[in-house]
């Protein structure tokens, strides 16, 4: 395997420092006068959806470009952005479900956005789980790209759901919800711990992504040579 | 919690909820490292093999990648050797 190239190494770096100032300015934002503390939770929550359902866009992308050039490198960049992806979005469901309980008095309520989150997440679950099942590389790779491609129409949907139907998620970017429970307006100082979030989870993402594409082109050398070894 | 007067004491679930971001991103850092040494060792390993079979097979293989010169006067050389055994014998 190639040593770590030095790019890498410096994002490995801004990632830690950036997730750790985020940290801070998140606990340092004003407190929600209804809520309390638990609002704090919402920097961390919407800073990891934003970037798991830009994974799974991406996912779609590279599965368009996979079919259309059998490359297996491009099924490679879809599983590290599948992968990501999945384990920033099962965070922003926990710290939704957290949140909620204090705000909605529940942990879990079956709400269009909530649902579409979790079916979200089941769906790339199953993305892996069809991958284990299948041992010869290209076909694997057609019908992981042809599942990511279809699945990645569930991120959308996921972003949308509480601007199509009715639901009581707040709608924190582009719009308000009258029937939201547990909306707020932020401050200065909320918007630039929201903000710094956001830019926080998008180098994390990036960081994370390019560890998981070397992983994927290890585990690929490996397979090459076992049937090496073994012919 | 919207006819209250005083903010809730909420801090539990703050806490509750950095600490599980943190650990599932902790996790899966973890997990990448150890992926990443576990194939690391295996690289090794069938590279440690494939070098040992390199060494046990090559008899036709060496003849192989001789030269067509070098092999038939490697040839000539072994069936004059049988040639003085049998005499000698």
């Amino acid at each position: 395997m190639q040593p770590k190239p030095l790019a890498l190494k410096i994002i490995d770096i801004v990632a830690l420092i950036t997730l750790i100032v985020a940290t801070y300015l998140a606990l340092s934002a004003p407190t929600e006068r209804v809520m309390g503390e638990v609002q704090k939770v919402f920097y961390f929550h919407i800073g990891t959806a934003w970037t798991a359902l830009l994974g799974f866009i991406l996912a779609a992308v590279f599965s368009v470009v996979y079919l259309i050039t059998k490359d297996l490198r491009w099924d490679r960049l879809q599983v590290a952005a599948i992968e990501v992806s999945l384990v920033f979005f099962f965070i922003t469901i926990v710290l939704g479900s957290i949140w909620a309980r204090p705000a909605w008095n529940t942990w879990w309520t079956w709400d269009p956005r909530l649902t579409t989150a979790a079916i979200t997440e089941l769906i790339y679950i199953a993305y892996f789980m069809l991958r284990q099942g299948i041992d010869d590389p290209d076909r694997r790779a057609r019908f992981g790209a042809v599942y990511a491609l279809v699945g990645g129409l569930s991120a959308p949907i996921t972003f949308f759901a509480i601007r199509l139907f009715r639901t009581i998620h707040p709608v924190v970017i582009g719009g308000s919800n009258p029937e939201a429970e547990g909306a707020f307006s932020m401050t200065p100082d909320m918007r630039t711990a929201f903000f710094f979030a956001l830019f926080a989870f998008t180098v994390l993402f990036i960081d994370l992504f390019w560890n998981r594409i070397r992983l994927g082109s290890l585990q690929d050398q490996v397979e090459q040579l076992k049937l090496k070894v073994s012919m | 919690m919207f006819f209250q007067e005083a903010t809730p004491d909420t801090s539990g679930y703050m806490i509750a909820g950095y600490v599980i971001a943190f650990l599932v991103m902790g996790l899966y850092v973890f997990s990448l490292y150890l992926r990443s040494r576990n194939l690391r060792q295996d690289m090794t390993m069938l590279e440690e093999m494939e070098d040992s079979a390199a060494k046990v097979i090559p008899a036709p293989e060496q003849e192989r990648r001789r030269s067509p010169a070098q092999s038939a006067g490697r040839k000539r050389a072994k069936t004059v050797t049988k040639r003085s055994q049998k005499k000698s014998s």
